[in-house]
């Protein structure tokens, strides 16, 4: 057993668990972050990425003691209270989701890979890029269409401030 | 059409809650003094249990019990059951094997639960269970068809000699064979329709709770259909009389047909939070997934067609043997019978069909209904051989489907179906223009002059949907009628809450459903809500599969909804003093028709429940409820065409184009039903190139993670591009077919005919690995 | 996972002491390899000790001769080193195409190697190039580190510090990769050094790991062209063979890969 200490969507929190414990356990299992989702067990579908210290990982595949003073965004720290963040907006406006499960992980990688590329997205590029992110729904289709608009959305929104 | 009615492609109203994370699923979910079950599974693919010797594990910290097989069957819970009754050719009954929730005896397939641990925490229930001793008397195991019905193969059920379980026959065998003699030219062929692995992205988890001084126990489960799921656990498993057992399926992450059944898992759940009474939590992880969700697909086929001098087809006969896995699923037995043979005329005028199906136990994991659920095997052969006898009667194969094309409808097929309504032609012709047909000789030549090989393929698929008139149903064998119930709720305050049995696991139903209401009241959706998933609030439900949500789903609604109608007419009349005949339904108001004068639904409403001032002898209130069973299955269909091109030096594959022309009758959410399209032709995509369940010939699961199992990704796929040929259902009084299996069902075919076509070798498997295309390409001596 | 202690050291002399103290102790850097064993139970550690957050083993250094990557230096990291992609443009290449972006950012080069994957990239990389592996011990010769499948020259509880690749005059990447997995179902690495030698390093295809082959060495060594490999033929004794590739397949690949990869090296 150890104590973690850890920023989780800017807000302190402290837990005592286990070693074994990993940090997608810690967010859905002692903080009822729930939006970060399991859906495999060998680190390749990404529905549990979530940012650490502004890089998308896969918390699936961290131990909390590696997260330990770390800094981590998951899907539910990223809206600015009722505004949606550019590409949760974008997910809903170009049907880029279906059952919602892979959801906060494609968003949360995809956030990642506007960040990478800027403005320099093409759909070949992007379809690369979601390489590490699986959905069973939408047959990627309109999640390629929602990030693409995203990112044209959030280089508008950093323009603007 | 409103803004929000039908044919609005408005954006989903569930989708805020999945976007910010806050979904419900059901491993989202915690009860107060909840436990953890783990269970502990057969490492052998065929064996005897002879003894588990739990004492270890139960001294293990946090250990709460250690259940086993012979306890469950010492409380007289039932063995699980196949709900569809088929009739071998000899009139013999399917042969079917007890198949109980953990194996007391025997195991069958690698990953049947023998016992589970339940525990405070899952780790705890982990450790402990390898503490568990199990000890096994290993059989030789049968892997797959061929291994099981081999003269001296290993038997797995004693009621199944041979390890067959029927050997079922449709068609006229008579007339099959006076077509084959006057035949001009024969084609066939023989292929393997691969077996996938449904991989939801949420793994299945069952929550259950026992209240002892109830004695009523609730289950949170990821199915989609908790009123069956309710109707299997009461009268077939006995854990609980219906009325003493809720079923609550809340967001649950994608099914795909693999969550339709009640599995042992949810069934052990129940069972055990009684036993230890504490709350029982099991979540699977995608191994057992792999291990235990049922298959789809699976078959080895034989097929002939008969063409005469002009090309025509005067005849089909198909033998196929389908793998059922080791035990029977609830709706194995009807998948590769009544959703495979009866389709099998295609889009086409066949006057005589014959097809025999053999189905077989084997050591695997049991095989059922996965998205299209024997449609893409039937489509999937039609229009290989479709293409195949293009290619060798030398015909342009989209000619040689419009020269055999079905014209007027209705049509009575030889296999049952009767199709109502279509338009094939259209679909071709808008297909085939939109991937530039005519250009095609040109692209390919320049392909070749830049060293590639360039492909097209095609696919006219047709699926029967909207399953099922109960009634036909009944007649052919199912246990279960196949209807649809509705409930509509105008509440006092003008809002609408619509209660239904259909279930959405991705669908979108909380949006199209509304825009259903929206259409008729002229009301915002964000005044109507969608309430589904809950066997204490809705009625009852058949749940959602098939492609069935609404065409009778969602006449279910309409249904309920015009009850409403009529009724709110009544009133309006009454309060406006007009006659009943004169009210119309506009924007939310009921109005006399030529006059300004009118009263707002809330009104309307309102009047309905304090019922001071109602017509005489009028119940107050305003909900009303409908069963809708419909008259005839629906017939979505539409044509696929595929570009591609092939690597000759790595034989990978990669697409140029993709194009659809379907025919869903009418559109509710066009924006909606596209996303189905593209996550079918995934899905289809999929089995062609990428996914195949492989167990090695001891019965071990080779692909048995996303590391061995190819998912498709983001990478693997092109943009498609969609085109809609509607014809409008006459079936049904919205007009709409379904359109959930469509890609899954028709893609396969376009992708292999066009790889075939590029590399010029008609003998490819699915999935065509680059390896398959490029041993096809270059041979094995290469 | 079984229960088990973490460690996150900040030296290497600390981590090597907490390794000694432990009664099964494995070092973890970006964890992408040692957590999945772990999940599955196929690993059970005593101890887990952290390496990624040594600050010196992390970082690139590159001199006029050589690329120096410390060991917990992530494939994000060296993927988008300016200095790597100007000195050996083929080795941000191969880092570039590891696993999938979330993979890349945790996932570092000491902890590839060290476990030896068959069908991992950078074994090729270290082979092709004739990098040399420091430990907190010794230097070792790439071609003595690897040691087949899942086995390295490393002795228990020596660590990595940093593995340092000769600039050479041409090399060249390129990977088939498995459909699921995204490892190498078949990766090449060519290389020509300054001093005119031919390096061929492939993963993913032999039985026994990252091999040498020496039929294209000698062949590119003649004739230092893709089109040089046109009549080259690739024995398949010793190569693997899966549902994804048989050893008929995997032999072609090597010849594929190696002439994209000279067409890439220029």
């Amino acid at each position: 057993m150890s104590t973690v200490k850890l920023t989780v969507n800017g807000k302190s929190v402290s837990a005592d668990v286990e070693d074994r414990t990993l940090l997608v356990q810690l967010l859905r299992d002692h903080l009822n972050l729930t939006g970060t989702h399991v859906g495999c067990d060998t680190s390749q579908c990404g529905a549990c990425v979530v940012h650490i210290d502004g890089r998308a990982v896969k918390s699936c595949t961290v131990l909390v003691g590696q997260a330990n003073g770390a800094n981590v965004t998951t899907i539910e720290g990223i809206a600015k209270g009722d505004e949606l963040h550019p590409m949760q907006a974008a997910f809903r406006d170009n049907h880029g989701l279906q059952c919602g499960y892979c959801t906060p992980g494609m968003i949360m990688s995809a956030i990642d890979i506007v960040h990478r590329h800027g403005g320099k997205l093409d759909e070949a590029t992007v379809r690369h890029e979601l390489e590490g992110n699986i959905c069973r729904c939408t047959g990627y289709h309109n999640i390629v269409k929602s990030v693409l608009d995203a990112a044209g959305r959030m280089k508008v929104a950093q323009a603007a401030e | 059409m409103g803004v929000e009615g039908i044919g609005a492609s408005v954006v989903r109203k569930e989708d805020r809650r999945f976007i910010t994370g806050k979904g419900r699923y059901v491993d989202d979910i915690k009860l107060q003094g909840m436990t953890f079950a783990h269970f502990i599974r057969s490492p052998h693919a065929h064996a005897k249990v002879k003894s588990i010797d739990s004492s270890a594990a139960m001294k293990m910290p946090g250990v709460v019990g250690v259940l086993t097989g012979q306890q469950i069957i010492d409380d007289k819970v039932g063995n699980l059951i196949c709900g569809w009754a088929i009739t071998s050719k000899d009139g013999a009954p399917m042969k079917m094997g007890a198949w109980p929730a953990m194996a007391p005896e025997t195991v069958r397939f690698v990953g049947q639960a023998v016992a589970v641990v339940i525990a405070e925490t899952k780790n705890q229930a982990k450790d402990a269970a390898e503490a568990v001793v199990v000890n096994y008397e290993e059989l030789p195991a049968a892997a797959d068809i061929r291994a099981a019905i081999k003269p001296g193969a290993p038997q797995l059920h004693p009621e199944a000699p041979g390890n067959v379980i029927y050997d079922w026959a449709i068609g006229d065998e008579a007339a099959v064979k006076d077509a084959f003699s006057k035949a001009a030219n024969v084609v066939s062929l023989e292929l393997t329709n691969n077996r996938l692995v449904p991989n939801a992205m949420e793994p299945r988890a069952a929550i259950a709770e026992y209240n002892e001084a109830e004695e009523h126990f609730t289950l949170y489960t990821t199915s989609q259909n908790p009123h069956v799921a309710r109707l299997v656990l009461s009268a077939f498993y006995n854990i609980a009389p219906e009325h003493k057992l809720r079923v609550i399926a809340p967001d649950v992450g994608g099914g795909f047909g693999s969550k339709i059944y009640i599995y042992p898992e949810e069934m052990v759940a129940l069972w055990a939070s009684k036993k230890v009474g504490r709350p029982v939590k099991w979540t699977g992880d995608r191994s057992e997934a792999f291990l235990t969700d049922a298959h789809g697909r699976d078959h080895i086929t034989k097929a002939e067609m008969a063409f005469d001098k002009d090309n025509r087809i005067l005849g089909l006969r198909v033998k196929t043997h389908a793998n059922l896995g080791a035990y029977m699923s609830l709706f194995s037995s009807a998948v590769p019978t009544y959703l495979y043979a009866t389709l099998l005329s295609g889009q086409y005028n066949i006057p005589a069909i014959h097809a025999e199906v053999i189905t077989v136990y084997t050591n695997t994991v049991p095989v059922d209904a996965y998205r299209g659920a024997g449609r893409p095997e039937a489509s999937f052969l039609v229009e290989r051989l479709m293409e195949t006898a293009a290619r060798q009667l030398k015909v342009d194969p989209a000619e040689l489907r419009r020269n055999n094309f079905i014209t007027q409808f209705p049509h009575q097929t030889p296999v049952i179906m009767a199709y109502d309504i279509g338009d094939f032609g259209a679909s071709l012709d808008v297909a085939l223009k939109a991937i530039d047909y005519a250009g095609f000789p040109a692209r390919k030549a320049k392909a070749k002059s830049e060293g590639k090989l360039r492909g097209i393929g095609f696919s006219c698929y047709i699926e029967a949907c909207g399953i099922a008139p109960s009634k036909a149903v009944g007649s052919l064998g199912a246990g279960v009628g196949l209807w649809e119930s509705a409930e509509v709720r105008v509440n006092p305050v003008g809002t609408i809450e619509v209660l239904t049995g259909s279930h959405s696991h991705g669908q979108g139903h909380e949006t199209t459903f509304a825009q259903l209401i929206s259409e008729r009241l002229g009301v915002p959706i964000s005044q109507v809500q969608i309430v589904h998933g809950d066997t204490d609030k809705v009625q009852f439900g058949m749940g959602t599969y098939g492609s069935r949500s609404l065409a009778v789903g969602g006449t279910a609604i309409i249904k309920a909804m015009e009850k409403v109608e009529a009724k709110g007419k009544k009133i309006a009349a009454h309060l406006l003093e007009a006659s009943e005949g004169d009210i119309v339904i506009e924007n939310g108001e009921f109005k006399v028709t030529g006059t300004d004068k009118s009263i707002a639904l809330p009104m309307v409403a309102l009047a309905a429940y304090t019922a001071h001032n109602l017509p005489d002898g009028m119940e107050p209130g305003l909900k009303e409820t409908a069963f809708y069973d419909p008259t005839n299955f629906t017939f979505p269909a539409g044509a696929y065409i595929c570009e591609l091109e092939v690597d000759s030096s790595t034989g990978k594959t990669s697409f140029v184009n993709f194009v659809a022309a379907d025919d869903f009758g009418r559109l509710i959410n066009p924006m909606i039903v596209e996303g189905q399209v593209h996550g079918g032709l995934a899905q289809g995509i999929g089995q062609a190139l990428l996914e195949g369940a492989v167990y090695d010939s001891s019965g071990q699961l080779v692909t048995a993670s996303f590391m061995d199992y190819t998912m498709p990704r983001a990478d693997d796929l092109p943009s498609f591009k969609l085109n809609h040929t509607p014809t409008l259902c006459p079936g049904n009084p919205l007009g709409v077919k379904g359109c959930g299996e469509a890609g899954a069902i028709g893609a396969s075919a376009a992708v292999i005919n066009a790889i075939t076509d590029a590399i010029g070798n008609n003998k490819l498997e699915m999935p065509a690995t680059p390896d398959r295309v490029w041993h096809a390409i270059h041979g094995n001596a290469a | 996972m079984y229960e088990t202690t973490y460690h996150r050291p900040s030296s290497v002399d600390e981590a090597a002491a907490l390794f000694a103290k432990g009664t099964e102790s494995k070092y973890l850097a970006g964890g992408h390899t040692l957590i999945p064993v772990m999940k599955q139970r196929l690993a059970s550690p005593s101890d887990v000790i952290d390496l990624g957050k040594i600050k010196d083993l992390v970082g690139v250094e590159v001199s006029a001769d050589a690329v120096t990557i410390k060991a917990a230096t992530t494939h994000y990291d060296v993927a988008g080193s300016g200095p790597v992609q100007k000195a050996i443009p083929a080795l941000a290449h191969l880092a570039s195409l590891i696993g999938d972006p979330a993979v890349r950012y945790r996932g570092t080069i000491g902890g590839s190697i060290a476990n030896n994957d068959p069908a991992a990239d950078y074994p090729a990389a270290v082979l092709a190039l004739g990098a040399t592996v420091k430990t907190n011990k010794r230097s070792i010769a790439a071609d003595d580190f690897f040691k087949g499948l899942f086995s390295t020259a490393l002795a228990d509880g020596e660590i990595i510090t940093t593995v340092s690749f000769p600039i050479p005059a041409k090399a060249g990447y390129s990977k088939f990769p498995h459909p699921a997995s995204r490892f190498a179902l078949t990766g090449v690495f060519v290389v020509r050094t300054k001093s005119g030698e031919v390096r061929v390093g492939a993963t993913g295809a032999s039985q026994n790991g990252v091999m040498r082959v020496p039929a294209i060495e000698a062949a590119l060594k003649a004739n230092w062209s893709a089109s040089a490999l046109d009549g080259i033929k690739i024995p398949t004794s010793g190569l693997m063979s899966d549902i994804q590739g048989s050893s008929d397949y995997r032999a072609n690949l090597i010849k594929v890969m190696a002439q994209r990869a000279v067409t890439a090296a220029g």
